[in-house]
Order: structure tokens, then C-alpha cells, then sequence
């Protein structure tokens, strides 16, 4: 899925404080009313698909078979497709997140004290991947990565620099949120007056005041990495999402397992970059 | 450099030549190869036959009935699964109105939103097979219970059967992006409206409903274009033919010759790039006319 719009509710939490829109709130009933029936809606495949997962597959009753039979250690036709998608994906991960943290990062912070005026400009670059769906992309992807097939290998990790394109609306977000919450020009100006070089300043001055959006960016891509379907399965690389639909074929048993294991996962990642934010809203801005 | 010595506080003030443009070049490379390169490409191919001459004949191609009708089925999908999407999404958003932000239940609502809209694509495709598909636990229990058989023609396999998990991923969609417009009505407006003598129902129908709708209509027209480019739950769960039209480009990308044609693909991207382009162009030019509300 291409619209990339996820971090706007983290983003905004750590840009600022937003006090609740007072005398506009339904009533407590009607509240409930609606959180309680989309909340029921939303929660039955997600219940029935744990059900689903206990079936037992001989009786039609219900049993820990299933989790049984698919975390064998024997049982590598499914097991096997599974750990090298997971780590290829893992590997992704670290690969994106240090593109974001070494490429966007420092054009960010250049922009923001020495180029303002391009500001603009480079958020709509920066939002264009939203517009631009993955299986367009990836129909200009496939020539470019037989040229680095060529040169690089066909390594899952090269994946990375597609990925670092899809991840780059979230990211954005994300770090401009801080960004947006901190004066860096001023903060760059005291430590250069006091003899910091840039490096020390980037490294010591100005990464620890944006941890918060750092973390957030960093996180989000994770996410991000480790859903994403749509560029590996076309390109032909092994990826988490690649290997469910692998172990799909095999054992459906085994492909919901592991969805709901990599759906919780995710949520409390995203979680956590919500509770990270909220808590440094909850301190008095600096 | 003599431009220090000058202007002391040389942090801010430019320097007559400076180098530190070179920071932006890493950035910019990156951008043009892997973003604007293969975008071109991909649109590109569209009007190159097999042997590298210039052709129109893909882009001729659109017209087949075929690609009119994927064309046309994804524009449905996408506009009922929006709709649906849009409606439910703005009654959550209007449940949270006035939540605590930091409390457990806003942070438990932006992270299960949050893996619903964008992380799931394959994964819900496999949620749904295992609820509603011929083997599903409601599809089961439903006709051992009750003799229901709510799979007749295994439907979810289907075109129709894409409409229930779209829907599923495009409710967290709106709550995402919906619910900081809602958030932003200002609480001076329920004050001056009541200090007018006015009412709930009357702040809702003269000023929270008009100056919300230029945001839900940009929001509805962001989840019609990410319908509409949505590959995943599609790929994953419709087991046979091609009948949206990202399932028809993986087909031209997998097999070369969709309707004897090459480099279909790109002339198939071209088209959704100009569907999406617009909507989304459309949603840019609203949401700029709905900030004034929101400054």
C-alpha cells in the first residue's frame, strides 16, 4: 500500500501537545456506542484467525496441534522459507534504517540551517513516494536492479534502496516533527561558538535533540521493511512477506501463525514509537 | 576566509562561496536513481516496442476491453471500499474526539490503526482467508451452526471478495489521517456558538460539518488512490486471473506478452500514474484550501 500517511498521528503527537477539543466530545454513551461496535467489527477475523490457528486439522476441534506441528524444528519445508525471509527482511531493516540516518538525516539538518528556502521543495520530494504507487515503481525498478544484479549481486539487502524510497514519506515525517520542536539553528551557533566542529556538533548537538523523531523514523521504517510485499515479490527476492505467501501453499495453519505473530509485532512497535512520543510531550518544551 | 572575520556569527550569515551545497548531492543522487529514474522508466517503456523503436501501440492497448474493464473494476473497488472506508473511519474519529492524547486508549488506537493501514497487505489477505474463506472459522461455524453457507463460489477469492479486507484497511486509513482535522476544531467555535443561543446539533450543522468537509473529501480521495494502487491483499488472496489492474501489471511483468503486446507494464503504469496523480493532485489543492480553517 502505497499512501503513506501512517505516521501522521505519531508525528503530530511529538510536534506538539494538542489540548482536546473541549465541548465537542459525544456524549459518553455514543462513544462507547461506536468504539464498541467498529472495536467487535475489527476484532472478529483477528479473533477467528487465532481460532483458526488452535483448529486441530484432523478432529475440527480445538488444540495447540498446529503451533505444535509448525515450530518442529524438523519441520524445515515451512521453517526454512520462514527464518531466510525473516532475516533477509532483518538485514533490510538495518539497511534502510541506515540509509534514512545517514542519507536523509544530514540533508534534513543541512536544509533546515543553511537552506531554508529549499524547505518546500524538498518536502514534496520527499511525500512524492505517497503519489507514486510501489507496483509503478517497481515496473521502472526491474531494468535498474538487473544493472545492480550485475554489479552488486542479487543479495536481498540491495532491496534497500527501494525500500529507502518507500520508507521516506514516514521518515520524513517523522524526523521534521522534531525538527519542527527544536530551534537547531541556534543550538548549531552555541556549539560552534564554543569551538564544536560540525561533525561533533551533528553527532553530539543535534542527534540527541532529535532523538525522539529519530527513534520514530527508525521504528516506522522497521515497520515498513518487514510488510512491504509488493517490490520483493516482483523483483524475485525472498522476503518475509514473500515467504508467507510461500508457506500459504503449504500449510495455512502456518502462514496465519505467523501472520499474527508479525501483526503483533508491529503493533507494538508502533506502540512504543507512540508511547515514546507521548511521554516527551508530557515533559514542559524546552 | 575573509568572510569570517567580516561577519562574525558566520553560521548564519552565507558565505560568498561556500561548499556545503556538496551536502545536498548525496541526497539528490539518491533521489534520481531510485525515484525519479525509475518512475521515467517505468512510464517510459509504455511507448517502446520490443525492439526499442517508439511505438504507441501499448499505449493503444488501453483501450482493450480487457484493461478497460480491470480499469474499471479497480476505479469501483476503489471508490465503494473509499466510501465505506470514509464513513465508518469519520464516526471513529468522532468517538476519539476529546480522548486523552496521552492516554492508553489513543496510543492503543494510532498503533492498531497504524499496522491495519499500512504494514498488513498480504497478512490481512491471510486474516480473511482464515475467517471467510471455504475453510474460515465464521464460514464453519456459520454452516455447521446455523446451515448458512456464506462461501457459495468460494466469492472471496474473487473480485467481491477484495471489498471486505479493503474496507478492513482503509477505516484505519481515514481515523489516521482524518482525525487531525477533527482534532483541530477549535473549542472558541462550540463557545461563541453556544454564547449565540445555538446548539449541539446546530454547531455540528453550520460549523463543524462545513468546514470539515473540504478535509473528509481530501481524506476520501487519498483512500481511493490507495485503493486503487493497493497490490498486496489482492496478489495474495485473488487466486485466479487479473481482474484489478496492479494484478495486471504483475501479469505483463511476469509473462512480457499480455495481449501479445510487450512492455505493456508501462503503458499500464502510465495509466495508473495519471489516475492517481490526479486524485492525488485533487487531494493536495484541498487540503490547502481546508488549512485556513486550521491555522
Amino acid at each position: 500500500m502505497s499512501a503513506a500517511l501512517a505516521t501522521d498521528a505519531a508525528a503530530s503527537a511529538v510536534a506538539a501537545p494538542r489540548k482536546p477539543a473541549r465541548g465537542l466530545e459525544p456524549a459518553r454513551g455514543t462513544r462507547w456506542a461506536i468504539g464498541l461496535t467498529v472495536g467487535i467489527l475489527f476484532a472478529i477475523p483477528l479473533v477467528a484467525t487465532l481460532l483458526y490457528t488452535f483448529r486441530d486439522p484432523l478432529t475440527g476441534g480445538l488444540s495447540a496441534a498446529n503451533w505444535v506441528r509448525v515450530f518442529d524444528p524438523g519441520n524445515t519445508q515451512v521453517l526454512t522459507p520462514i527464518w531466510t525471509g525473516l532475516g533477509n527482511s532483518l538485514v533490510l531493516a538495518v539497511v534502510t534504517v541506515a540509509i534514512v540516518l545517514v542519507v536523509l538525516l544530514p540533508t534534513m539538518i543541512l536544509i533546515e540551517l543553511r537552506y531554508p528556502r529549499l524547505g518546500s521543495a524538498f518536502e514534496f520530494v520527499a511525500l512524492l513516494p505517497i503519489s507514486i504507487p510501489a507496483i509503478v515503481l517497481v515496473v521502472g525498478l526491474a531494468p535498474i536492479y538487473l544493472q545492480i544484479g550485475r554489479a552488486l549481486g542479487t543479495g536481498a539487502w540491495t532491496l534497500a534502496f527501494a525500500y529507502g524510497i518507500t520508507v521516506l514519506p514516514f521518515a520524513y515525517r517523522s524526523i521534521r516533527a522534531s525538527i519542527g520542536a527544536v530551534d537547531l539553528k541556534t543550538l548549531a551557533e552555541a556549539a560552534r561558538s564554543l569551538g564544536a566542529s560540525w561533525i561533533e556538533v551533528i553527532v553530539h548537538v543535534l542527534v540527541p535533540n532529535l532523538r525522539q523523531g529519530l527513534l520514530a523514523a527508525s521504528l516506522i521504517s522497521v515497520a515498513v521493511v518487514l510488510g512491504e510485499f509488493t517490490i520483493a515479490s516482483l523483483l524475485n527476492r525472498q522476503v518475509l512477506q514473500t515467504a508467507l505467501v510461500v508457506a500459504n501453499k503449504i500449510d495455512p495453519y502456518a502462514s496465519a501463525i505467523f501472520t499474527l505473530l508479525s501483526l503483533l509485532f508491529v503493533f507494538l512497535l508502533l506502540l512504543a514509537i507512540s508511547r515514546a512520543a507521548r511521554s516527551r510531550t508530557g515533559r514542559t518544551p524546552s | 576566509m575573509t568572510s569570517d572575520v567580516l561577519t562574525p556569527t558566520s553560521v548564519r550569515a552565507p558565505r560568498v562561496r561556500s561548499w556545503a551545497w556538496l551536502g545536498l548531492a548525496p541526497f539528490a543522487v539518491y533521489i534520481a536513481l531510485f525515484l525519479a529514474l525509475p518512475t521515467v522508466l517505468a512510464i517510459s517503456t509504455g511507448f517502446v516496442d520490443g525492439d526499442g523503436g517508439f511505438t504507441w501501440a501499448n499505449i493503444t492497448a488501453l483501450a482493450d476491453p480487457v484493461i478497460v474493464t480491470a480499469f474499471v473494476n479497480t476505479t469501483w473497488l476503489s471508490l465503494l471500499t473509499a466510501a465505506i472506508g470514509a464513513a465508518i473511519g469519520a464516526l471513529v474519529c468522532y468517538a476519539a474526539l476529546g480522548l486523552p492524547p496521552t492516554g492508553v486508549v489513543r496510543s492503543t488506537l494510532d498503533a492498531a490503526t497504524g499496522v491495519l493501514a499500512q504494514f498488513g497487505g498480504v497478512m490481512l489477505a491471510f486474516v480473511f482467508i482464515a475467517t471467510l474463506g471455504v475453510q474460515g472459522v465464521v464460514t464453519v461455524l456459520l454452516r455447521d451452526g446455523l446451515g448458512i453457507d456464506i462461501q457459495p463460489g468460494a466469492w472471496l477469492y474473487s473480485l467481491p471478495g477484495l471489498i471486505l479486507p479493503y474496507v478492513y484497511f482503509q477505516v484505519p486509513l481515514m481515523v489516521i489521517t482524518f482525525l487531525p482535522a477533527l482534532s483541530a476544531l477549535k473549542p472558541q467555535w462550540t463557545e461563541a456558538n453556544l454564547v449565540l443561543g445555538g446548539t449541539r446539533a446546530s454547531f455540528w450543522l453550520r460549523v463543524g460539518l462545513p468546514v470539515l468537509a473540504p478535509s473528509f473529501l481530501a481524506s476520501f480521495l487519498l483512500l481511493f488512490a490507495n485503493a486503487f494502487s493497493s497490490y498486496a491483499t489482492a496478489a495474495a488472496l485473488a487466486s485466479q486471473g487479473s481482474q484489478i489492474v496492479p494484478l495486471q501489471i504483475r501479469a505483463a511483468l511476469t509473462s512480457e506478452t499480455v495481449l501479445g503486446r510487450e512492455n505493456l507494464a508501462g503503458a499500464l503504469a502510465l495509466g495508473m500514474i495519471v489516475v492517481v496523480g490526479i486524485v492525488m493532485w485533487l487531494d493536495a489543492a484541498i487540503r490547502s484550501r481546508a488549512a485556513r480553517w486550521q491555522s
